[in-house]
């Protein structure tokens, strides 16, 4: 019976993401007497599609154990944006190479990550902190601060609709299908999860878990690229602060969408829970005219309060 | 004899004097003018508030903890500093030591629920930012005429931010390093059960190092507004990178109780001063966090070499 | 001061259990003032629990504790005659005993003075750093007269075996509260010769002033020379308890061993596989020739002996991480499961097929009816007892997570197959159905390389390897293996 129970509790975390979503969504709408109700989804739709693709690496990184975590999304997402813009300079006819410039940039990115965390024997956190401040800078060098447009096709495609959900919506909720899949039946994600639950169990079943750590980094930053990318598309081309907000955003999906932070435990339908959840706890807080501080205040306290009950739980698990 | 001078240990904790001194001869080389005591004032004006908040990380961080909220919280005290403090002291100050007893009893959950320290620091960095926009919705305020007067002090000799930087980093020292209770603080990131099964109550120990860290974040917010006169909310956002960055720099260690005061102090003010010698390099201002990060990279990878060579030959 | 004919610690009918397996199981101990009390056994006798419980670590599941001398607490001399449930380290302590054990519990960020003080709280105040100095090196100047270990040096740059000396010195030092009892948990492990020499010589003169000590060392020797009294253990009880002057090395081994003889190991018969040309694993533990190789031929079932920590481990440890470049495909099965072994969140399926997922992957992705068709016959195989496979590892007993640990290597491809102790905690029925099942495999030409702490598990196997410090010291096959070697083996010689 404590089996059943267990597993259902821990099948579940990500719903409440989602059931949060839900009622705020609902309680703007009621606020605004059913006005704009299709039009805030959609928005939270289009904006939450950015947090999604970072906290999807940030995701397999923290799911590989205490201590992971990927610091350099931020710089990695202004300098893979900052580059391909600036190369492809609005030409339409290169907007797949931008996309692989901006590939190209986080991969090269997170080895850089995972050599320091390897060669200096360093937490990653120092890892991907120092190397953030030299890949923050570098983007700051090369972008010179001018912000050239996104080719318009770029643009189109990152704004387009399809019935009024946003296209690049509908590939990142395929992406993450994707990424779900590789999490839990490949080889690849298997040692992920493994790793996160017991690295020293892992490496005696069998999985390389250094190289595992070293693709998870990568794929972290090659996400971190691609968001670089297509939100330099949606917001009318890179700026140098474009990433801020999605260090504290990528981590806050991770944590709201039922992922553990102790590692070893995570799901994708989380990420879009969490992300519409935060979009719409916003909105509503703008409906409702309360201003930005409270805003963030019932942010940071929702944050610590997920972790103070999802962490109890893995606790209590542990002994 | 001489096996003891090369040993890892005094290495190590020379590197980060080493830092400093390499880095200040570069500047004084490049730029002859900056050793003039208006010339150090320049160099040094934002050393104080950075020292105060790499001296808060390394309390949080001698307990194995890391504190990703320490930024956000200087902004607060300084919006709270340029506010309620210069218009009603009182309320001002009871706010303030409100703020401290807040990050005790922060360390206290993350101890008893045994939490990721980086997530709950970070989900308070918003708690942090958005009280100091309540408090403070836009940039402006004034700073208490009596901080900004300490922070202008003109004292002898050489600028009041070095006095300043040498007695905190021996006052800090003396607290964590030499004091008996110092001892117990550090072995608690040393080897908490061993302390434990010494009848010491970890708890306490958290509680102390938050609550320490929350003071010295608070000083450092004091000292900034003493400076800039007036404060926004994101006024010390950047704090955070540069705090941890502070602690690795002085040569502490991320797990394991490993700190030093003096280096954390050091620490602090080579970063300030990489700024400096950048521009006097002529290197575009927009290479200054790169070489802070740069800076980190070679001296961990220093420090890896020195361990290794450790590593090669037991003692 | 104390009254030298009535016991300082006296324990009876203590028993303790970790879910299914009793590590004592009801243990009488009286320690009288003024005495050393030698500990031996062999691997799993019990005497590392209770030390533990006597150090207050560890609470027995059922039993009395008797402190009857006057608590030597903060300066009142209460009478205390501490009960199982409030005796803890706290209370340990101020009973006045101390503990040096095997793990240090030095803290290695602070200097030797520093964890001295570390240790007694009423070092504190004025120059609290110069009277800890002081305490520390002349415990240190009293134990080990040539210990060239300074006060102010940290503990994490000083070599292991100065560390052990810093620790001992730490438990025999005085500031306000007396001590009557120092257990010595292997303390001359990572000692040379000459200052183990000189504990000893310490630990007597401690005991002739009215101290009392207990001695656990792997060195018989050691303990008879220096114990006035001997407690055998074995099995979680006391077997023997006499003084140490009627013992002898050979009488000590006798009574650690089991009283049922050695048969049934030459019953069954034995071919050995080694006249079959070259073996296909052969390494040095020791890694510097100081001992003997150790061979695998194919389908053989080598056993690893000897007292645990001494470095069977980590060989085995060491062959799986080179078992590409031998070439070889090997499975691990974890003795320590919690730490080595389950992958907790996971189901008892999902930790059964992590061992051969490369087998199960149908367009590179895992076939999840594979999966369940493998998990489902290794269920039935080795009767893991659960209704479904896709419960919680966790949801099954220790033994029975055991099986799942087996199955994951059994179920693989892998034709080496490495066992770190794996029957720790395992019941007795579990463990005969993963002996049959061990045999049928290697007849099938599979190869097990066996570490296990249980001398009747040695007697599945064809060949024994006896370690002790790191290196291989004895060499059995079948035929010559007999209990009393393995003992004499595993038990230092003086040197």
């Amino acid at each position: 019976m404590t089996q059943a129970a267990l597993s259902k509790l821990t099948a579940k975390p990500w719903l409440w993401a989602f059931v949060g979503a839900f009622c705020v969504w609902i309680a703007t709408i009621l606020f605004t007497g059913g006005q704009g109700a299709g039009e805030i989804l959609s928005a939270a739709l289009a904006f939450g599609t950015f947090s999604v693709i970072v906290g999807i690496g940030q995701m397999y990184v923290i799911t590989l154990g205490p201590g992971n975590v990927d610091l350099s999304i931020p710089a990695t997402m202004t300098f893979s944006g900052v580059v391909a813009m600036k190369v492809i300079d609005s030409s339409d006819s290169l907007v797949l190479v931008g996309l692989l410039i901006a590939l190209s940039c986080g991969a090269a990115v997170g080895v850089f990550n995972y050599g320091l965390i390897r060669l200096l024997r360093i937490p990653p956190i120092i890892a991907t902190l120092s190397s953030s401040f030299l890949v923050q800078s570098s983007a700051i060098a090369y972008g010179r601060g001018l912000k050239i447009k996104p080719p318009p096709l770029l643009a189109d495609f990152t704004t387009a609709k399809v019935l009024g959900i946003p296209l690049l919506a509908i590939c990142v909720m395929v992406l993450a299908a994707l990424m779900s899949l590789v999490l839990h039946r490949t080889v690849y994600g298997k040692s992920v999860l493994a790793i996160g639950q017991n690295p020293q169990a892992a490496m005696l079943a069998g999985v390389r878990v250094d190289f595992i750590r070293f693709a998870t980094y990568v794929l972290s930053a090659v996400l971190a690229g691609l968001c670089g990318y297509v939100l330099s598309g949606f917001s009318g081309g890179a700026s140098l602060n474009m990433g801020a907000e999605y260090l504290l955003a990528s981590i806050a999906v991770v944590v709201i969408g039922g992922t553990s932070v102790a590692g070893g435990y995570s799901n994708l339908p989380g990420l879009w829970g969490a992300s519409l959840f935060m979009f719409l706890l916003v909105t509503m807080l703008n409906t409702f005219g309360l201003s930005a501080g409270v805003r963030l205040i019932l942010t940071g306290a929702i944050i610590v309060g997920v972790i103070v009950l999802a962490g109890g739980r893995r606790g209590t698990m542990n002994t | 004899m001489i096996a003891q001078f090369t040993s890892p240990r005094l290495l190590r904790s020379l590197l980060p004097a080493f830092s400093l001194t390499v880095i200040l001869l570069a500047i004084f080389y490049l730029q002859p003018r900056a050793m003039s005591y208006f010339g150090l004032n320049l160099l040094l004006n934002l050393a104080l508030p950075i020292a105060f908040a790499t001296l808060a990380q390394m309390c949080v961080i001698t307990v194995n903890d890391l504190d990703l909220g320490i930024g956000a919280f200087v902004g607060f005290v300084a919006c709270v500093g340029v506010t309620w403090l210069n218009d009603q002291p009182l309320v001002g100050i009871l706010i303030l030591a409100a703020c401290i007893v807040a990050y005790g009893a922060m360390g206290a959950l993350i101890h008893v629920r045994n939490l990721p320290s980086i997530v709950v620091t970070l989900g308070m960095s918003f708690v942090w930012l958005g009280l100091a926009l309540l408090v403070l919705p836009t940039p402006g305020g004034k700073a208490p005429a009596i901080v900004t007067w300490v922070m202008k002090f003109k004292t002898p000799l050489v600028p009041m931010t070095i006095y300043a930087s040498i007695a905190i980093a021996l006052i800090v020292h003396v607290a964590l390093k030499r004091s008996a209770y110092g001892a117990v603080l550090r072995g608690v990131g040393g080897n908490p059960q061993s302390v434990e099964r010494a009848s010491w109550s970890l708890i306490r120990a958290k509680i102390t190092m938050y609550a320490m860290a929350g003071f010295f974040g608070v000083l450092s917010g004091i000292s900034l507004i003493g400076l800039t006169s007036a404060a926004d909310a994101n006024i010390a956002l950047r704090y955070t990178l540069l705090s941890i960055a502070g602690v690795i720099l002085g040569g502490g260690e991320f797990v394991g109780g490993r700190i030093s005061p003096i280096g954390a102090v050091l620490g602090a003010i080579t970063l300030t001063l990489a700024g400096s010698f950048l521009s006097f390099l002529r290197i575009s201002p927009d290479w200054q966090i790169g070489a802070q990060g740069a800076i980190l990279i070679i001296v961990l990878a220093l420090r890896a070499l020195i361990n290794r060579s450790e590593a090669r030959k037991p003692a | 001061m104390n009254d030298m004919s009535k016991p300082i610690v006296k324990l009876s009918s203590v028993e303790k259990s970790f879910g299914a397996v009793r590590a004592l199981d009801g243990v009488d101990l009286d320690i009288l003032p003024g005495e050393c009390l030698g500990l031996v056994g062999h691997n799993g006798a019990g005497k590392s629990t209770l030390m533990n419980i006597l150090a207050g670590i560890q609470k027995p599941s059922a039993g009395f504790m008797d402190f009857g001398g006057d608590g030597d607490g903060g300066g009142g001399g209460e009478r205390s005659s501490a009960t199982a449930a409030n005796y803890d380290v706290s209370e340990a302590r101020r009973q006045g005993i101390r503990c040096v054990f095997q793990e240090l519990s030095l803290c290695p960020n602070l200097t030797v003075a520093e964890n001295a003080r570390i240790q007694h709280a009423s070092i504190k105040g004025w120059n609290w750093r110069g009277r800890a100095s002081e305490l520390i090196l002349a415990q240190l100047d009293q134990i080990f007269p040539n210990h060239g270990i300074s006060a102010d040096e940290l503990v994490g740059d000083l070599s292991i075996a100065k560390r052990q000396m810093v620790e001992i010195a730490r438990a025999f030092s005085i500031v306000d509260q007396n001590i009557r009892l120092v257990i010595l948990d292997e303390p001359t492990s990572s000692l040379d010769a000459l200052v183990a020499e000189e504990l000893m010589v310490h630990v007597r003169r401690f005991v002739d002033s009215g101290g009392s000590c207990v001695l656990i060392s792997h060195l018989l020797e050691e303990v008879l020379e220096t114990s006035d009294r001997i407690l055998v253990m074995r099995d979680g009880g006391v077997v023997d308890s006499r003084p140490a002057a009627e013992f002898s090395r050979q009488s000590l081994v006798e009574a650690m061993g089991s009283v049922a003889k050695d048969e049934a190991v030459h019953g069954r018969d034995f071919n050995s596989k080694r006249q079959q040309g070259t073996p296909y694993l052969s390494i040095d533990p020791s890694g510097a020739q100081r001992g003997i190789a150790m061979n695998a031929h194919k389908g053989e079932i080598v056993g690893l002996a000897g007292l645990s920590g001494h470095g069977q481990t980590d060989t085995l440890v060491n062959i799986y991480n080179k078992r590409r470049r031998y070439g070889i495909d090997m499975a691990f099965v974890a003795g320590d499961r919690q730490s080595d072994g389950i992958f907790p969140l996971w189901t008892i399926g999902q930790n059964i097929s992590i061992g051969s997922i490369r087998n199960l992957l149908r367009f590179g992705l895992l076939d999840l009816e594979q999966e369940a068709k493998l998990a489902e016959q290794w269920r039935q195989k080795i009767a893991i007892r659960t209704p479904n496979v896709n419960d919680n590892i966790l949801s099954l007993s220790g033994g029975n997570q055991q099986k799942a640990l087996f199955a994951r290597a059994l179920g693989s491809p892998a034709d080496t197959i490495l066992m770190d102790d794996p029957m720790r905690g395992v019941d007795i029925g579990t463990k005969q159905e993963v002996y049959e099942m061990i045999r049928a495999e290697a007849e099938a030409g599979r190869t097990f390389i066996w570490y296990t702490t249980e001398m009747d598990e040695l007697k599945h196997c064809d060949h024994v390897y006896v370690f002790r410090n790191g290196a291989i010291v004895a060499d059995l096959t079948r035929g010559e293996l007999t209990e009393q070697k393995v003992l004499h083996a595993s038990f230092e010689e003086a040197s």
